[in-house]
């Protein structure tokens, strides 16, 4: 899973390699030699990242007595589906459970994020008022804190109101993200020139109505960017509803099959379903990626061209 | 450290505990500390529970059926170390732990320290379970002290030896009865090119129920300090007869719990696995191709015609400090650890080894197992069962003990170092991680 946070650098790496094979006419020259070192790299890179789900996808497809009698890289029968089918069907579909869980926490969280760090950071782009350095620069802090320190200090807030071990100990945490504020104040202030929110104004939109009609459109990709990061850091989120969660039907997917993980030595048929479960889980992020790819890179783009 | 808040609380202090709180009254009478106020509540109760075992709600659902007025609610999680117990400790802290909670053995001596468990000494027929649960897991929950109860037993992990019973014949070889022909079967496998054994170099426990059996104990309490004795003379005898293996090349140092460890007993390259009755399971399902060629005898003894084991892992079902419940979650945790019923599924959904003495009659304990070629294996633990010594004692920190010495171990199976200096090692850090705690300890 963890893998996968990673690609974004991968595919980076990969266009900014395709650029280096069709080199602009006015650019230096580059020696075959150096070419080859670096395809050799990336190469190795490549397969650095994608040998692990590789390996997730053959072993997932090999029944139980297969899995460690078998080339851990290459087929064996292919079991693929009735493995999918006992593991929906293990325990009254609980995996089904998590996966909706997953969606829900990370879609709906992350389209909240989006819109609150959009919206901050357009306000920290386009107005002037007190104390805006210093909000900034307190956001840029928070992009600093790691996710983890938080998670025990929220559960200790969170006791106080009586909120552990619900929906909002896992939802609410979500819908901060720093680093969105961060990317669209820049993107903000590059992209939605001030003459057209003026325009806006005369023609008698108020603030509002201009943010939603014309300043989103224009920051669309960097709202994309940053959807899709947070969607990916909630996903992958798993040490806050370790902390906070103790209801399974609540589990988002990652503690579910770590809870399963953890208990492998005693119920050793776990470790299938574990195997599946974790392929299964990560195609919703191969889809979303492949899906909002050439928005989102656009969108990291921005930022650093300019 | 904290410092306890309520009077209800002190009432619970552990002797140990006494001291490092800073209270100097009179705290040398050990194992006398009061039992906790264990009245029935009026009226229909609701209790939380949590537990890892999975299938645990449907056993749960059983008792909630025949009691409509104790209805427990379970909550579940990864296994202690992997979360669950620190999440009880944020829990106590926080004040909303769950009335119940699923505790290891080797876990109960922290939380005890940290005034997190209840004394039920005191509930309706808690001392009189005492004798329904096998000694040495009724030791483990009191400390062997009187009058004290802090959880009540749930399963255990007596060891034996699982073997391999075709190709042990089919070379001649005998199966071993004590440690010294077991070092000489390791002589004869590794001509045949297999290994007796595979040492478990990060499993601590295991080696911990190899040093329980030899009659070693790692920790002591007098009811004031903490004694840590990881380098007594039986540990030190232990690390260094396995040392010896391992220079010989004569056992294999796969980590456990991998495709390569589940691998080399698939394929016959290792032949015995001296563990706990619950892995059973484990080498049915992490080596299904041998199904039927293994068998199961009492562990090697280190004194020919000495009747002694082990034990690795089992767990407890505590009442955590602030449960308003005490009395109705006495009453279901008994209920949960020696009911045929609950027993019954417990080793059904879970493969858990009871903890009660009835639990060891099981109809499902006494039939014959397939896949070791149907022989009533379970009969040998439940002997096993009742050779464990009740004087082993956990240390209250754990966790960090497990760490040290499975570092050391690691090492001393590539080469650098040797089993006897990880527990050396592992000692002089678990004194320091109990002095930096403030728990008393001898140095």
């Amino acid at each position: 899973m963890s893998a996968l946070t990673e690609s974004p650098a991968v595919s980076r790496a990969s266009k900014r390699a395709r650029n280096a094979a069709n080199p602009a006419p006015k650019g230096p020259k580059e020696s075959p030699l150096a070419r080859v070192g670096a395809m050799t790299v990336m190469l190795v890179f490549t397969l650095y990242f994608l040998i692990p789900i590789w390996w997730l996808f053959i072993a997932g497809t090999k029944s139980s007595g297969q899995f460690t009698s078998t080339n851990p890289l290459w087929f064996a029968d292919f079991n693929l589906f009735a493995n999918i089918g006992n593991l929906v069907a293990y325990r009254d579909g609980v995996f089904l459970k998590w996966m909706l869980n997953s969606a829900l926490y990370a879609g709906a969280g992350a389209l909240l994020a989006t819109l609150f760090a959009g919206m901050a950071g357009y306000a920290l782009a386009k107005y002037r008022f007190p104390g805006r350095e210093l909000l900034f620069n307190i956001v840029l802090g928070g992009v600093l804190v790691p996710a983890t320190a938080l998670a025990l200090p929220l559960f200790l807030i969170f006791s106080q109101v009586s909120l552990t071990n619900t929906f909002w100990a896992v939802f609410l945490p979500s819908l901060v993200s720093p680093f969105g504020v961060y990317l669209t104040r820049i993107f903000a202030a590059a992209s939605v020139p001030d003459e057209l929110i003026e325009a806006a104004r005369l023609d008698g939109a108020g603030e509002v109505r201009t943010f939603f009609t014309v300043s989103v459109k224009l920051m669309f990709p960097a709202l994309v960017t940053v959807f899709l990061f947070q969607f990916v850091a909630i996903w992958n989120n798993f040490f806050l509803p370790l902390i906070m969660l103790r209801d399974e039907t609540l589990f988002p997917v990652t503690l579910g099959l770590y809870a399963w993980n953890s208990q492998v030595n005693q119920i050793p048929e776990l470790r299938g379903y574990v195997l599946i479960g974790a392929l299964l889980s990560i195609i919703p992020l191969i889809i979303l990626f492949l899906l909002l790819q050439r928005f989102w890179r656009n969108g990291l783009g921005a930022g650093s061209v300019k | 450290m904290r410092i306890t808040k309520r009077a209800a609380t002190v009432a619970l202090l552990t002797a140990a505990t006494v001291a490092l709180t800073g209270c100097s009254t009179a705290a040398s009478t050990g194992g006398s500390a009061d039992a906790a106020d264990c009245a029935p509540s009026d009226g229909k109760v609701n209790l939380t529970f949590t537990s890892w075992i999975p299938g645990i709600e449907d056993v749960v659902d059983v008792w909630n059926k025949a009691n409509p007025d104790i209805q427990v609610a379970v909550q579940t999680g990864p296994n202690g170390n992997g979360g669950t117990y620190a999440n009880f400790f944020n829990q106590l802290e926080a004040g909303n732990a769950p009335d119940l909670g699923q505790i290891e053995y080797d876990a109960l001596p922290n939380f005890r320290v940290q005034d997190g468990l209840m004394n039920l000494a005191s509930c309706d027929g808690v001392m009189d379970a005492k004798s329904d649960f096998v000694d040495w897991t009724w030791g483990q929950v009191s400390f062997n002290e009187d009058d004290s109860v802090y959880a009540i037993p749930q399963d255990s992990g007596p060891m034996a030896m699982f073997y391999r019973a075709d190709l042990f014949a089919a070379n001649n070889i005998a199966i071993p009865t004590t440690w010294d022909e077991f070092a000489t079967a390791a002589e004869q496998v590794r001509a045949t090119g297999s290994y007796i054994t595979n040492f478990s170099q990060s499993d601590i426990n295991q080696f911990a129920g190899l040093v329980w059996q030899a009659g070693g104990t790692w920790f002591g309490n007098d009811g004031t300090d903490w004694n840590v004795d990881l380098t007594g003379d039986e540990s030190i005898k232990v690390a260094d007869y396995w040392q010896d293996l391992i220079d010989r090349d004569l056992v294999s140092t796969q980590p456990p719990w991998t495709t390569e460890w589940d691998n080399a007993y698939n394929t016959g390259a290792a032949w015995t696995w001296n563990s706990a009755a619950w892995g059973a399971n484990s080498i049915a399902s992490g080596a299904p191709d041998t199904a039927g060629k293994w068998a199961v005898a009492a562990s090697p003894q280190w004194e020919a015609g000495d009747e002694a084991s082990g034990n690795w892992g089992g767990s407890s079902t505590a009442v955590f400090t602030g449960s308003k419940h005490p009395y109705e979650a006495a009453q279901f945790a008994l209920w949960l650890n020696s009911s045929s019923e609950s027993l019954t599924m417990l080793n059904e959904s879970a493969n858990l080894y009871p903890a009660a003495k009835d639990g060891l009659d099981l109809p499902v304990l006494k039939e014959g197992v397939e896949f070791y070629g149907n022989q009533p294996i379970y009969d040998v633990f439940a002997k096993a069962s009742g050779e464990v010594s009740s004087d082993f004692v956990w240390g209250p920190t754990m966790t960090q003990t497990y760490n040290d010495v499975s570092d050391g171990f690691k090492a001393a199976v590539s080469g650098n170092g040797t089993l006897a200096e990880a527990l050396t090692t592992g000692q002089s850090a678990t004194i320091k991680a109990l002095q930096a705690q403030s728990i008393p300890v001898k140095e």
